[in-house]
């Protein structure tokens, strides 16, 4: 069957993409996820933020005690040749990840401050990246500032980016925007050649013995697919961008739903880390028995086809659904 | 080829030279020549080469007894060698030294000068060290200045080669190690010129060789030893030539001219003085200053020193001298005259220059200032009709009346910038300084000088940093008097220091001030606005902790005060200084990150906005007073001698002011208040649970708590805090926590550590850090109250219990260690729990430092006036120390003893209640302290002179207790063997080892406790190998108590441990785990990391009991073994008790193997509660 699909322009063999996960961390990891049949890979994010704390905690600690007493003028801890601080380490892999893999290689960025981003999206490019992944993790925290300034904040940063480098550029975020279906449209004429939905936020909890706030990485399951499922469905065809469903991709029926409402790619990370990347060889081989089984011709003939627009029932992806959901919920007690 | 000017100090200046020229450096740390192992091995560990391109293999020994062992080898090997050292060091190398040159090996030891100890130990420079190295055979030569200290590094090891003896070359301790200065640097042909490696290859050639074996160190007799030893005597004498040969060679090649003997003066001088080392810029300058008024003086500076060429001293000599004042560096106290004196003299009898009137002097010991002055009243003193013979400068000496007067005053030229800056220990201002010195040097024509005074304080000191900028070469080798650019760097100094004593009239002042210049005049004490105004000073701010902080640098401010430093000194122009900045910015923190150089350069970048001039008002407005440097209760001692060393005018002291001995009053921190802490701790009495551990932990004992009666209460001021007291055994009283708000250094460890906190917000505990000024009026009052409050009975407290041991006095208060050191608690709680009745031998390392370091002392005393006695020996043999303190008790004891048996008669009862007290208990050791006074009384009327030496001894029936205390450095690897000698005897001695797994009180390097993967000092490239296990090794001996603790993970484990360990009859161990600095970690946190330590298994928790019960049989195969036979033969019955012993070493084998299964590898906090 062929499952051909195509993402930031880049031609892929599937719709399978592992996405930024602890699983495309190392070059032989990544080498077996290419073997299973991933069609790309999205390295973890280099985190801006990890990397200027790293730099400063370095600089603390050669300070920290240096001359503290006559006996101790130079400071405790030995100068040291190189601290590896810095994106060094990242681009590291990502070169040799690009030498090892025929795949296409997309890096994903975090960046803190305007400058960092483009700085890092730029030596990001030059190693040799297929695409950028922004991964973009803004919590509204900040009381004072309004929702459209959230979204200027957004649109700023992926229009400087755009302008920094010319590699396919793809721009992930989260669903809490008070009208996402705009948001998509604007992010894109920002710049972004492809959006990834949704970003799915470590989430703080809290531990009752110690009575402290413990970040807690939870799995992702295929329940959270819904509302990945939902907004693909909804822009489908109605933004000109690629798009990637991420979050609750387990299983071969995953990504054939998702691929039907209308993502071109489908990104896995938690089933690869519970199952391994085993797991693309018999989900590409469960989409093909799918599609054989109803004799699709291609992957590309059932793209979209349960998209908002091209559904029988376009309502049932806004209002109608969970009205629908309330109504069984009721009736099952 | 003109070789660039660098900027370095003299111990990177001479230790450049040595890892350039040795292929084998043997190092171990000791102030202030550390530095030059650190650099080595860093150079090696980067793979920088020698001159023949090899990377030179840089080792750590564990004793610089050690060291000269492995250089002595390294030598015989034939390997190029070197090796650093100081005072104690140098000694530990002697005997190695009269091996190496007997042996006529060429070698190079390079020495920072340092004092040897005596009444104290010293950290600072003088010649008492090098002196005592002089009859080695070694030669000895003297380099001056940092550029010497390069240049003559690498005389010392083109002549070696040549001449097969080795050199001693030396320099003065922090005066020429630690200056900062611009040097021209070495070429590489330089270095060829003049090391022959014909001579490297004649050096190898001689190396031990199976291939050519030869015998070299044999034992020889009377009948040959003599004749051999004058073997030599033609390389000895063939050393002054060649030194002067190399000499010649190296001024063609550098255009830089030595002599052996340098005589700078009056061609027609008739009044020299001789000396040699750092002191000779200040000689040279009061020489210079004399001769502009037509007196005819001269200096003459000695640099080969030994071997003392008699032909070429007088060479140098002019004709023209009539008298001479020698001036030595170090005491040799009975001698005629201190060594270099005595050579001077004799070599003028031999010269037949008897004609010419020698005085002798000493100057400069321990660092002592030597200034231009000083000088100039010894000149002075050749003048005088009747010239002193011996004599001092620099002092007043109103005992044996030996000290010239100095009257003169000195000026420096006025074109001379001299720039002084107070800063806080760790805020970077000596390194920004350090760096605005290259700048200044390699940006510009000028000359450029960086000297850099540290107090001996390790939280909250102060720094000083001394900078001078010339367009002459600067041979001024003492500290700045009158500046004419001042910075204060901590707004907090001003009431605590005469920070503008030093400021010259028209000077300019910097002041870091949160204040703005319209607020800040009226926040400066009278003194300080006195002092701006008479002087007519310029008077700026900058807010630099606002700059960096808005810069991402956290309150980090020396950039920011560099830059405003170069905009007002006007150097060099402010882009080209802020452009310099950056580079050395770029070129120190390049490595770390890009992000590092973009904060700082962007706190640059903002310093020059935040710069303003204040006006200054014409009159003196501010009633705020300038602290007084002790409390006026304090006592006279304290009062007169203390207080002027607080204030910082030791220097004014007479020598009648200090004791005879060495020998201090203990108690005297509490007078020092140093209100250091930015934020203290503040209890909230509503959710505390009355664990203690607040108290436990605080490294500064700045954190008590008591439990009374409630009717205390009566007095109490109405910001004091208290509860009712949880307890079943102390029902109806009451607990207060107080922190001692001048006495706290601010660490939060207490904030870490308490487990309490409010239902309704989780992050307020029942122990906050809040802003001090919120508090300090009440606080202090509070604590004042808190002080009056009696003690508990220590009766009624179960010391052996985390709150039980925190109700006792802390004997050991206020220490100046590090902010939230990990020492200090447990140096605290021993003092608690048994402090009334302890002796201390302190190993030298940071407990010596925090414990005895001049002005105060943290040991105190109880009401009664008992607490610790202290003493620090060496670093090397604080076990031994230890033990022949006990040994001396136990014989006090017997004695004692026996004359209660004997005097029973008189005494009755009483005799048979002391001699079978039971003093396990703190009631007990009451119940005899009561005894020991009615005996007294007794004796008091009975007339035999056993009675007076019973009088004598009496303290001694009350048990005694000796605790020997030192660091890894101590325990691991210097004093090891004398450790591991005192725990195979047995006796009834404490060891507390305060395990920092590295150096600490040098800076960092790595000991044998030092675990694998971590880096130090000295094992810049991440240590290879593991950490020793101290523990087995005493476990090994069978009869040592051993525990390895940690506070921070058991402290129900520490205080269990030190009980177990006092009570013990026999040798006892604790390994204690002390996070340092050097772990690089946020030392509020340092008792959650002890916890983490423990639960990862990194450090096992375990107590060891020996006495536990010994089964086995007898071991049968010792009387087959001739080593057990002959005791067996020569005492059967002490023989038949070790068999018997050795038996018991077996079966405790057995058991401490079973024991060690079940070690404690979690920190086990359930466990903690005092129930246990």
């Amino acid at each position: 069957m062929n499952l051909a699909s195509n993402y930031l322009g880049l031609g892929l063999a599937n719709p399978i993409v592992p996405s930024s996960s602890p699983m495309t961390r190392s070059v032989e990891s990544m080498q077996r996820l290419e073997a299973a049949g991933a069609a790309a890979i999205v390295m973890p994010s280099l985190f801006e933020e990890q990397i200027e704390h790293e730099a400063m905690a370095v600089h603390a600690a050669l300070n920290f005690g240096a001359e503290i007493s006559a006996e101790s003028a130079g400071g405790y801890l030995p100068e040291m040749d190189d601290y590896n601080t810095g994106a060094a380490d990242y681009l590291d892999r990502l070169r040799a990840a690009k030498a090892a893999l025929k795949i296409p290689v997309i890096a994903s960025l975090n960046g803190t401050s305007p400058g960092g981003w483009t700085l890092y999206a730029r030596i990001i490019e030059e190693a040799g990246a297929d695409a950028l992944e922004l991964n973009i993790y803004l919590i509204a925290a900040e009381l004072g500032r309004n929702s459209a300034q959230v979204e200027d904040d957004y649109l700023q940063l992926v229009q400087s980016v755009r302008n920094s480098v010319s590699i396919p550029l793809a721009v992930k975020v989260g669903p809490f925007f008070s009208s996402t279906a705009n948001m998509a449209r604007r992010l894109v004429s920002a710049g972004a050649d492809g959006l990834v939905l949704f970003n799915r936020f470590y989430q703080p909890d809290i531990d009752l013995d110690t009575l402290s706030v413990v970040p807690n990485i939870v799995l992702s399951t295929s329940d959270e697919l819904r509302l990945v499922l939902r907004w693909m469905a909804l822009l489908h065809g109605r933004v000109d961008t690629s798009l990637a469903a991420t979050t609750g991709v387990h299983t071969a029926e995953d990504v054939l739903k998702l691929v039907l409402a209308g993502a071109d790619v489908t990104m896995m990370a938690s089933a690869l880390i519970k199952h391994g990347p085993e797991l693309i060889t018999s989900t590409l081989a469960g989409i093909s028995a799918w599609l054989e089984a109803r004799d699709y011709e291609s992957l590309d003939q059932a793209r979209g086809s349960l998209s908002h627009d091209a559904s029988p029932d376009p309502s049932a992806f806004e209002r109608a659904n969970y009205m629908q959901a309330l109504v069984e919920y009721a009736s099952e007690r | 080829m003109e070789p660039a000017y660098i900027v370095v100090d003299g111990n990177e200046a001479a230790a450049r030279v040595a890892h350039t020229l040795s292929e084998v450096i043997a190092i171990y740390p000791i102030t202030p020549a550390s530095p030059m192992g650190e650099l080595s091995d860093a150079w090696s560990q980067r793979g920088e080469p020698n001159l023949w391109g090899t990377v030179p293999e840089v080792v750590e020994m564990q004793s610089e007894a050690g060291a000269a062992g492995a250089v002595h080898g390294a030598l015989q090997g034939g390997a190029l060698t070197t090796t650093f050292t100081a005072s104690q060091g140098l000694l530990l190398k002697l005997p190695n030294m009269y091996k190496i040159a007997g042996e006529l090996t060429p070698c190079v030891i390079h020495v920072a000068a340092r004092t040897v100890a005596t009444h104290a130990l010293s950290i600072f420079g003088d010649h008492s060290d090098v002196m005592a190295a002089r009859q080695t055979g070694f030669a000895m030569l003297c380099s001056a200045s940092v550029q010497e200290a390069q240049d003559l590094a690498l005389v010392a090891h083109a002549v070696t080669l040549r001449t097969r003896i080795p050199f001693l070359h030396f320099f003065d301790g922090f005066r020429t190690s630690h200056e900062v200065m611009k040097i021209a640097g070495l070429a590489e042909e330089t270095y060829t010129s003049l090391i022959d490696t014909d001579l490297v290859a004649a050096h190898r050639g001689r190396a031990l060789n199976p291939n050519r074996p030869v015998l070299r160190g044999s034992a020889q007799n009377p009948d040959v030893f003599f004749q051999a030893r004058e073997a030599a005597n033609l390389y000895h004498d063939a050393v002054p030539d060649a030194v002067s040969t190399v000499f010649d060679e190296f001024a063609a090649l550098t255009g830089r001219r030595y002599e052996l003997f340098e005589y700078v003066g009056a061609p027609d001088a008739e009044r020299v003085v001789i000396l040699m080392g750092s002191g000779a810029g200040a000689a040279h300058e009061a020489a210079a200053a004399l001769q502009t008024h037509g007196e005819k003086v001269g200096v003459l500076v000695v640099h080969l020193y030994r071997p003392f060429s008699v032909r070429h001293f007088l060479e140098a000599l002019p004709a023209s001298t009539k008298s001479i004042a020698v001036l030595d560096r170090t005491k040799e106290p009975g001698a005629v005259g201190e060594p270099l004196y005595q050579d001077v003299v004799t070599a003028l009898q031999e010269g037949n220059r008897k004609e010419i009137d020698v005085i002798g002097g000493r100057y400069g010991l321990s660092g002592k200032e030597f200034t231009p002055p000083m000088v100039m009243a010894v000149f002075a003193e050749l003048m005088a009709a009747e010239p002193r013979r011996h004599f001092t400068v620099g002092i007043t000496d109103d005992v044996s009346h030996l000290s010239l007067a100095v009257e003169e005053k000195w000026q420096e030229p006025e074109d001379v910038v001299q720039a002084v800056f107070y800063g806080l220990g760790a805020d970077g201002t000596v390194g920004a300084n350090k760096n605005s010195v290259k700048i200044v040097g390699t940006h510009t024509d000028l000359e450029a000088q960086g000297h850099f005074v540290y107090d001996s304080k390790k939280s909250g000191a102060v720094t000083v940093s001394h900078l001078r900028f010339s367009p002459r070469p600067i041979e001024s080798t003492y500290l700045i008097s009158r500046a004419n650019f001042v910075a204060c760097h901590q707004f907090g100094f001003l009431e605590k220091i005469d920070v503008l004593g030093i400021a010259d009239e028209g000077a300019t002042f910097l002041l870091n001030s949160a204040f703005g210049p319209d607020d800040v005049w009226d926040k400066l004490p009278r003194q300080v606005q006195e002092q701006i105004i008479a002087k007519k000073l310029k008077f700026y701010v900058v807010d630099g902790a606002s700059v960096a902080k808005e810069a991402g640098l956290g309150g980090r401010i020396n950039t920011v005060l560099q830059t405003c430093f170069f905009a007002l000194a006007h150097l060099i122009s402010t882009e080209v200084a802020i452009g310099a900045i950056k580079k050395s910015i770029a070129d120190a923190y390049g490595k770390r990150g890009e992000v590092v150089l973009q904060r700082n350069y962007a706190a640059v970048d903002a310093s020059l906005e935040a710069l303003r001039e204040v006006p200054v008002p014409s009159a003196v407005d501010s009633e705020i007073e300038m602290r007084l440097p002790v409390a006026a209760q304090a006592p006279d001692f304290v009062q007169r001698v203390t207080g002027m060393i607080i204030a910082g005018k030791g220097d004014l002291l007479p020598v009648s002011a200090l004791p005879v001995d060495g020998t201090f009053p203990t108690a005297t921190a509490k007078w020092e208040k140093r209100d250091i802490a930015p934020e203290i701790p503040i209890w909230d009495e509503s959710i505390c649970i009355d664990c203690g551990r607040c108290a436990l932990a605080c490294p500064h004992a700045a954190i008590r708590i008591k439990v009374y009666d409630p009717a205390e209460l009566a007095t109490a001021p109405d910001s004091f805090k208290s509860k009712a007291w949880k307890s079943k055994e102390h029902a109806g009283k009451n607990l207060t926590v107080q922190v001692a708000p001048l006495d706290c250094t601010g660490c939060g460890v207490c904030v870490d550590i308490c487990p309490a906190h409010s239902k309704e917000i989780v992050k307020h505990k029942s122990i906050n850090m809040e802003p001090k000024l919120d508090h300090v009026a009440t606080e202090t009052e509070s604590f004042d109250f808190f002080l009056s409050i009696p003690e508990m009975d220590r009766s009624d407290v179960r010391v052996d219990s985390i709150a039980g041991s925190q109700l006792l006095e802390p004997l050991f208060e206020f220490s100046g260690a590090c902010s939230g050191c990990g020492e200090t608690p447990y140096v605290k709680l021993l003092s608690q729990m048994f402090g009334d009745r302890i002796v201390v031998a302190n190993a030298t390392g940071c407990s010596s430092i925090y414990g005895g370091n001049l002005p105060t002392t943290p040991w105190a005393q109880n009401a009664a006036g008992q607490g610790p006695a202290w003493s620090n020996s060496l670093f090397e043999d604080n076990a031994e120390f230890g033990l022949g303190m006990r040994l001396a008790i136990e014989g006090q004891q017997k004695m004692a003893r026996r004359l209660v048996t004997e005097l029973a008669p008189h005494i009755g009862e009483l005799a048979t209640e002391l001699l079978e007290a039971d003093q396990g208990s703190e009631e007990g050791l009451q119940k005899q302290r009561d005894r020991v006074q009615s005996l007294r009384t007794v004796l008091e009327s009975v007339d035999d002179p056993r009675a007076r030496r019973l009088e004598s001894v009496a303290d001694y029936l009350v048990r005694m207790g000796v605790w020997i205390i030192g660091g890894d450095g101590w325990a691991y690897d210097i004093g090891f063997g004398g450790l591991d000698h005192v725990m195979a005897l047995g006796r009834n001695v404490n060891v507390l080892v305060l395990d920092t797994e590295v150096y600490s009180n040098t800076g960092g390097q790595a000991s044998k406790s030092t675990p694998r993967a971590a880096v130090a000092k000295f094992a810049a490239g991440g240590k290879a190998t593991g950490k020793k296990d101290l523990g087995m090794i005493a476990q090994s001996y069978g009869n040592v108590y051993v525990a390895q603790v940690s506070m921070g993970a058991n402290m129900n484990q520490v205080v269990k441990a030190f009980a177990e360990a006092e009570a013990h009859d026999g040798t006892s161990l604790i390994i204690a785990y002390s996070p340092c600095i050097a772990h690089g970690i946020d030392m509020s946190t340092m008792m959650s990391h002890q916890k983490d330590a423990a639960q990862s298994g990194y450090w096992p928790l375990y107590r060891y009991d020996p006495t536990a019960e010994a089964v086995g049989k007898p071991a049968e195969f010792a009387a087959k073994e001739g080593r057990f036979a002959m005791l067996a033969r020569a005492n059967p019955q002490y023989a038949a008790s070790l068999v018997e012993q050795a038996q018991a070493d077996i079966d405790n084998r057995w058991q401490l193997y079973e024991q060690m299964v079940h070690v404690q590898r979690t920190a086990v906090f359930e466990e903690e509660g005092d129930d246990e």
